[in-house]
């Protein structure tokens, strides 16, 4: 927005902006704690998401498309895949069945890494995956211009 | 049995009464409202409230999910859909109401006389309750070494399958991409709007 | 009777729910409204399952105390003699799973705790999340339906229809009649 800013929402503006840093950061949390409480890739990404919406609610799309720019949530949502995807292909180049986590680091039975890291692994997939997928339906919505006008509501 | 509902028991089944009575109430109100806005709100507020009742009923993780995409991103996702297209909605038409009731009721009966067959709330011994989903948690802390078993589950045993619902989300933002375009194009409509006011 | 009642008053209480879901789907013109419908019925179902998977006397499926315990080894991997002892111990839970389900109905299962039935939950959570990327895919059409007839009311949309097929038709009955 280049025109100055009209200031009936500056309450919204000075609550939601150390409000957002907490959102994503509390969305680190859920998906790096997924294995131990509630929470893991798919409700991490919707958390970040819901963090780049409230942006966009409070400061205008715009603004949002230029802190994460429309190119860069639809590539993740790709990388996303293929990260999950590259797991089982790994899997598969070891030796294994798809997505099968044992033969992942050629351990010995009974250990628990390749388990431990596939798992945090396709997650990263999955955390990539739901929040560029997402956000990209979010900005698709934000971005088609309106031919309703504002006095209508 | 009431004598068996006792202590924490009877305290579940108080707030599953509590909660499914708040659904229902909403569910009318979204049923019989015409404003759009309220709906949509209404809907969010109905996710809200059975991700409490999902609580309730020791799925934590659902009721974790359903708070973040039922409540967050949906609500969100109908309001943009509503920006786009209309305020309100038409009233049903009186004698158009009949079948619909007549249809609801008739599948509402159908599905209760089903009911009986069904094993009874919770029960440990019902069929869905035993093979495959105990088997889950009793192998999980050796065999994968995870205290959240539903990611356990999830990423590691069902991990083919999440790698499909995973395919399923990516599609979808393709079909919306390909439907109303990247978004980019309102940053162009903005500058255009502004020049427009000058 | 009322233990009967008290026992499916749970799946009842869903139906009822789900009936709403399908009275708005069916009843309503405008498209939005159906979707809200559509994604009530949803939720519906969603809870039938969890309220499936509910187990008396159990708690969320997230293992805790000695359930946990002795199992993390899976992150500590420098602890060597953890694969010979934690071998003897399966051979030992194998046997004693089997004795388990050999007297099918005892509710521990090797474990200390008893902990509702995860699969149900793993199956609902995709199911919310994909519910979320098809309702996305089913407003985004109702956006392009709009700018294509300028309603969403679907009895409008069907009479716009109809008039487009009258007049086509017409122009094709012109057209029949005088070939040159």
């Amino acid at each position: 927005m280049a025109g100055p800013r009209s200031d009936h929402h500056v309450i919204l503006r000075v609550v939601a902006k150390p409000l957002i840093p907490i959102i994503a950061l509390f969305a680190l949390y859920v998906h790096f704690h997924g294995d131990y409480s509630p929470g893991g890739g798919f409700q991490a990404g919707v958390i970040i998401v819901v963090a780049v919406v409230l942006y966009a609610l409070v400061f205008g799309i715009t603004p949002a498309m230029r802190a994460v720019p429309p190119v860069f949530a639809r590539s993740l949502a790709a990388l996303g895949f293929i990260i999950f995807a590259g797991v089982g292909v790994w899997a598969l180049i070891m030796g294994g069945n798809f997505l099968d986590y044992d033969v992942l680091f050629n351990e010995e039975p009974g250990g628990h890494m390749g388990q431990h890291y596939g798992i945090i692994a396709v997650e990263v997939g999955v955390l990539f995956a739901v929040a560029g997928s997402m956000l990209s339906i979010f900005y698709a919505f934000a971005g088609r211009v309106t031919e309703i006008k504002d006095e209508d509501w | 049995m009431i004598a068996g509902y006792s202590g924490a028991d009877l305290a579940i089944a108080l707030i599953n009464v509590l909660l499914l009575g708040l659904l229902f109430v909403v569910g009318v109100a979204i049923a019989r409202m015409r404003s759009l806005f309220a709906i949509v709100m209404l809907s969010g507020i109905y996710s809200l409230i059975s991700a409490t009742w999902f609580v309730a009923l020791d799925a934590v993780d659902v009721a974790f999910t359903e708070a973040a995409v039922g409540a967050g991103i949906s609500t969100a996702l109908l309001l943009g859909a509503m920006l786009l297209t209309a305020r309100t909605a038409k009233p049903e038409k009186g004698a158009m109401q009949i079948v619909p009731i007549l249809v609801v009721l008739a599948t509402g009966a159908m599905l209760v006389y089903a009911t009986i067959d069904l094993p009874a709330f919770g029960d440990p011994d019902s069929p869905a309750n035993t093979y495959v989903g105990t088997d889950y948690l009793e192998r999980t802390p050796r065999e994968i070494a995870v205290p959240n078993i539903v990611t356990a589950v999830l990423a590691s045993y069902r991990g083919f399958d999440t790698l499909g619902e995973t395919g399923v989300v990516f599609t979808a933002a393709l079909a919306v991409i390909l439907l109303l375009g990247f978004g980019e194009r309102s940053l162009s409509a903005t500058f255009n709007r502004k020049k427009d006011k000058k | 009777m009322l233990e009967f009642v008290l026992e499916r008053g749970n799946y009842w209480a869903i139906i009822g729910l789900m009936m709403i879901g399908l009275y708005t789907l069916f009843a309503a013109t405008n498209l939005i409204k159906k979707l809200v419908g559509l994604s009530i019925f949803q939720t519906s179902i969603i809870l039938f399952y969890i309220s499936l998977s509910r187990i008396d006397g159990g708690t969320a499926p997230i293992l805790y105390g000695k359930d946990a315990k002795g199992h993390s080894g899976g992150h500590d991997e420098a602890a060597g003699a953890h694969g010979a002892a934690s071998e003897a111990a399966h051979a030992a839970s194998d046997a004693a799973h089997g004795a388990a389900d050999a007297a099918h109905g005892a509710a521990s299962h090797g474990l200390e705790h008893v902990y509702s039935n995860p699969l149900p939950h793993v199956l609902m959570l995709t199911a919310i999340v994909v519910g979320v990327a098809t309702l996305a895919v089913g407003l985004a059409i109702v956006v392009r339906i709009r700018e294509a007839y300028g309603t969403i009311e679907s009895d409008e949309i069907r009479e716009t229809d109809l008039e487009v097929a009258r007049a086509e038709y017409a122009v094709d009955q012109a057209d029949e009649a005088n070939p040159a």
